[in-house]
């Protein structure tokens, strides 16, 4: 069929196109972003024809390509025009959740009607958010804590990924910081609600945030999660408020260099390390989480075929953590799979995202032979 | 001073002023200003009957000041200073007010309102101009011409022939440049050295021409038409007047190092000519690799030299020119492809960059003109990724102009030498000049695969059985929307053609400016597309940005015109708007000395005074600003004059602005 330049929903496009803006314009088709985006070692997500059906109004709104993206940043990061096509595909799903022009998945819409309700994913009662802290005597954050610990809604309510908050909190204990959490008073920070299109819900955890953070009076907040990390840096008024964001690895090479961070046990493992989208590309951090995990005595540090900027995500940026991920689409495999090519004991990480994804993607021979750790674990059990 | 008589002239320029500003309001509100005694408009007052509308109202109304409303003092302050001077009218007594580039052009409403402020500002500065004479000096009748590529190889030659003296000035030990470098040439597939080499030879024998290669220039002062230049030689250890170029030495030299001609691919002796043809047929002797300059071992070369040509003592001599002209033709350099990881260049083997490939295709290169891998096997299938670099925001936003061509060249070259299938992956098939697209369409016949997809990555990591042992090529074909992974022996990056490293101090020692771009800029791009900032000097080729041996040879021979329409006519006219120094209030503290860009201040010792010397400086107007007696003045730029304009155009400010 022909299909004419005329849209029917001519609002929706319009508000892609505004969002987009100008670098939309600039896109010159080579396809540099289909070939850098990593579902397509999997699978077809044609990155470019999407920028092409943006600039032509021409976008089907219906399809399930509005939905794939899952914001890594690689095309971005390589884009020879420099168009945001993060922007773009954010505006996609905006204007659907907006303007209802297509469906929404729908584990993503319970997902989102539970954050608006309970202000974490899973719909679990507020009261339930400082559960993960329980038998490890973390206080409440007080005046006069030094820091504040925001551990991410996944850090908090899943059961296997807790392990992170818990680890976390050991060394902050060991190192002697003073530190406390926000427990039920905190909420989500919101970056899967905006990359899933729904930024009315995104403004209003914004504001619950930055309300409860000013309360508490706060003025070094450390994160587990990079996506935590990078939205409170990049969209939320954090810096005008005078609070100073630090992700969990940034805290620890911090307490390297003092001398503050000290050993006294040997973890003998074959370590890689996965960059996170949110806390490499996006953020810009590959140093930290580097230096620490070299320090720890034992560790032999190897690098992935696909490190730092090149890295690949795990599949579960972009709210794509929320939705269904079909068996043989699934990029935690093909990340497992160099890690064990490069003949690593153990794939450390640094978003509970990454090990959410990992942990239910990969099959139990798998997890037999690699075993999954955040880096904060890898410190609390070398100390 | 007399009574001032101003004539005010509005410009339409077509519809680009009058588009926009309201003329008859314009000119009526002229008319009324103090000192005005006519105000007139024209539909184009550069054009001939403008012009005439000028001079008339001069002679016939004795007009003692004009105003012309119109374009950029840098468009047309020369046409319309030229018109009064030829009715007798001092030329320094002409004032622009610019109201297209400053008003109609940027501005969508108020533009009338604005060109009245510009014009008020101009009237008021017009009332206090002051007549200036320009002085005549003569010229040195013989030009510089900077690099020994095809651009000063044709320059060069262009002047010589002319009968005027040519100092060509060339960094590497042979001229030739990037041309002698290449195989053939698009799209006539011309042997590059075959076309090349007769010119250089011209250069070699031409008694017009003193060629120094192996020499640079060191520094540059004086001013259009007398420049002095100081050009440094380095020492070849060999004496050109004895050496006979028989290549003995050569032959006897055990000392090896990376041939920098052959990009690395092969390898050369210590004693050396880059490449067999070089002009001149004089070896050098590198001092990092000959032995003899280390341990004062060897001496191979020595020994056997025919006519005792060796000379260890040559020492770096400087020596000092005299030029009217000056031509740049410095140049480019190729992007190192090795900062985008992605194409694994340095890191993968079999990935190599054009020149490597032009120099393995060349007959007298590092395989004997053979296409070969690493292995020594010749290559089934072989991947030309276009715009590396180049087109690319994170890297050189421009075009490179050549590499589509060349690289259609190459398909035609691979061909030739192998039964390889060759795949093009390109973004956009730029094949503007003559004869280019004919030979797009002789490739295409010839059977090449293109693929319209930016390369995302060359890798070595296979997916398959026939991946194995091969380098493979990620894209997506953008025609299709289908994602194609191509197995290849050979990936042949074209990579974006960059200012050369050196050219911020090249720059600096010639005073010309360097666009964003990074490449020398040309004072107007269409209609001044070889001179520079600095009068006198002229960048061709290359050094100016991307073009094909064409379009250099073109630039080069205008650059050349444009040095001898200099050095030909005799003498040159200086400005007039200087500096000058009031001796009563120079409390002779020299701090204009240090600030002077053009070196055009000294110090009069017995008097304590600072001095401008007049035919050096540009009225840039530094010192004036730095002096703090306020003791320098630059002529045609007074207080007074700059504080009335500035007054006029703030009239209607309030409070009014107060001169101090």
């Amino acid at each position: 069929m022909v299909r004419q330049i005329i849209n029917p929903y001519k609002e929706a496009v319009d508000i892609v196109k505004e969002m987009g803006g100008e670098a939309l314009r600039l896109c010159y088709q080579c396809g540099l972003c289909t070939g850098a985006c990593p579902w397509n070692v999997l699978k077809s997500f044609p990155v470019r024809k999407l920028m092409h059906e943006a600039q032509l109004g021409l976008l089907d709104f219906e399809a399930e390509d509005m939905w794939a993206c899952v914001t890594c940043g690689n095309c971005v990061q390589q884009c020879p025009r420099g168009v945001e096509i993060i922007d773009v595909m954010r505006a996609m799903r905006r204007t659907i959740v907006a303007l209802g022009v297509g469906p929404v998945p729908d584990s993503l819409r319970v997902t989102m009607k539970n954050l608006a309700g309970t202000g974490n994913p899973w719909g679990e009662p507020t009261e339930k958010r400082a559960d993960w802290a329980q038998g490890l005597n973390v206080k409440p954050f007080s005046n006069g804590a030094q820091m504040l610990y925001f551990p991410c809604c996944t850090t908090a309510y899943d059961a296997s990924v807790s392990r992170i908050g818990k680890a976390t909190a050991t060394v902050l204990q060991k190192v002697g910081a003073s530190f406390g959490i926000l427990g039920s008073k905190e909420a989500c920070c919101g970056e899967s609600a905006r990359k899933a299109g729904d930024e009315e819900l995104f403004q209003r955890l914004v504001q619950e945030n930055t309300a409860a953070f000013a309360e508490s009076g706060a003025s070094t907040m450390v994160v587990s999660s990079p996506h935590c990390y990078y939205t409170f840096m990049n969209e939320y008024p954090i810096a005008q408020n005078g609070l100073q964001v630090l992700h969990s690895t940034q805290y620890l090479a911090g307490l390297l260099r003092e001398g503050k961070l000290k050993f006294s046990k040997e973890v003998k493992k074959r370590v890689a390390y996965h960059d996170p989208c949110y806390l490499g590309r996006h953020s810009g951090v590959y140093d930290e989480p580097r230096e620490v995990l070299s320090s720890i005595p034992g560790v032999e540090l190897i690098e992935l075929p696909n490190n730092r900027e090149n890295s690949i995500c795990c599949g579960g940026g972009g709210g794509n953590v929320w939705m269904e991920t079909k068996p043989g689409e699934r990029l935690a495999e093909v990340r497992a799979e160099q890690a064990l090519d490069v003949g690593a004991d153990v794939l450390a990480l640094a978003c509970p995202y990454c090990m959410l994804m990992f942990e239910g993607c990969l099959t139990q021979d798998v997890l037999d032979r690699l075993e999954l750790r955040d880096i904060t674990e890898l410190v609390a059990e070398a100390m | 001073m007399e009574e001032p008589k101003i004539g005010v002239f509005i410009c339409h320029c077509g519809t680009n002023i009058a588009g926009t500003v309201d003329i008859d309001e314009v000119r009526e509100f002229a008319a009324g200003l103090p000192g005005v005694v006519s105000a007139r408009d024209y539909k184009f007052t550069c054009s001939e009957p403008g012009q005439l509308q000028i001079k008339e109202d001069v002679k016939n109304l004795g007009l003692n000041r004009v105003v012309v409303a119109a374009c950029s003092p840098r468009m047309h302050e020369i046409t319309f200073r030229k018109a009064v001077a030829e009715v007798g009218l001092n030329p320094y007594l002409l004032q622009i007010a610019n109201i297209r580039e400053q008003d109609s052009w940027v501005h969508k409403n108020g533009s009338t309102e604005k060109a009245k402020a510009l014009i008020r500002a101009a009237v008021q500065r017009a009332n206090l101009l002051e007549s200036l004479e320009r002085r005549e000096v003569p010229v040195t009748p013989s030009v510089l011409v900077v690099g020994g590529g095809i651009a000063g190889i044709q320059a060069a030659l262009n002047i010589a022939n002319a009968n005027h003296k040519v100092y060509l000035v060339e960094r590497e030990p042979s001229i030739g440049g990037r041309m002698i470098q290449l195989d053939k040439t698009f799209p006539t597939l011309d042997c590059s050295s075959c076309i090349l080499t007769p010119k250089m030879a011209a250069v070699g024998s031409h008694p017009n021409i003193e060629l120094m290669t192996y020499s640079e220039v060191e520094d540059v002062s004086g001013y259009i038409g007398n420049f002095k230049v100081k050009v440094r030689k380095k020492p070849r250890y060999v004496d050109s007047e004895l050496c006979t170029g028989c290549g003995i030495c050569i032959e006897k030299c055990p000392w090896k190092t990376d041939s920098e001609f052959d990009m690395g691919l092969g390898k050369r002796k210590a004693v050396y000519t880059p490449f067999p043809q070089a002009v001149p047929n004089v070896p050098v002797i590198d001092p990092d690799v000959c032995v003899y300059f280390e341990k004062g071992t060897c001496r191979a070369c020595e020994k056997f030299c025919p006519p005792g040509a060796i000379a260890w003592d040559q020492k770096e001599e400087t020596v000092e020119l005299e030029v009217g002209a000056i031509i740049v033709a410095t140049g480019y350099d190729l992007l190192d492809p090795s900062p985008l990881t992605q194409y694994g260049y340095k890191r993968l083997d079999n990935v190599i960059t054009s020149l490597e490939f032009e120099r393995m295709c060349s007959a007298t290169g590092p395989t004997g003109g053979e296409l070969v891998l690493k292995d020594g096997s010749a290559p089934q299938s072989v991947a030309i990724i276009h715009c590396v670099g180049s087109r690319d925001k994170n890297y050189c936003e421009y075009c490179s102009r050549v590499c589509c061509m060349y690289a259609l060249k190459y398909s035609h070259l691979i061909g030739e030498k192998t039964d390889a299938d060759v795949y093009q992956l390109y973004i956009d098939m730029r094949c503007y000049g003559k004869g280019f697209e004919e030979f797009y369409k002789r490739l295409s016949d010839e059977g090449v695969n293109f693929v319209r997809g930016k390369v995302a990555q060359v890798t070595d990591q296979v997916a398959g059985e026939e991946e194995q042992g091969k380098l493979v090529v990620v894209t997506e074909d953008t025609l299709l929307g289908r994602m194609l992974r191509i197995p290849v022996d050979m990936v042949i990056l074209c990579p974006a053609m960059v200012a050369r490293a050196d050219a911020d101090e090249v720059a600096r020692r010639f005073l010309i400016n360097r666009g964003a771009d990074g490449f020398f800029l040309e004072r107007h791009p269409k209609l001044e597309p070889v001179a520079t900032a600095s009068d006198g000097v002229f960048v061709v080729g290359c050094a100016q940005g991307p073009k094909d041996i064409p379009d250099t040879v073109a630039q080069a021979s205008a650059g050349a015109a444009e040095a001898l329409s200099l050095i030909d006519r005799g003498t040159v006219e200086i400005e007039a708007a200087t500096a000058v120094v009031d001796e009563e209030m120079c409390s002779g503290c020299k701090i204009c000395l240090a600030l002077c860009p053009y070196n055009a201040i000294t110090f009069d010792e017995e008097k304590k005074l600072a001095n401008v010397n007049d035919i050096l400086c540009k009225g840039c107007g530094v010192c004036v600003a730095a002096c703090p007696s306020a003791a320098i003045t630059g002529r045609h730029f007074t207080d007074k004059q700059i504080f009335a304009e500035i007054d006029g155009l703030l009239a209607d400010v309030k409070p009014p602005l107060v001169a101090v």
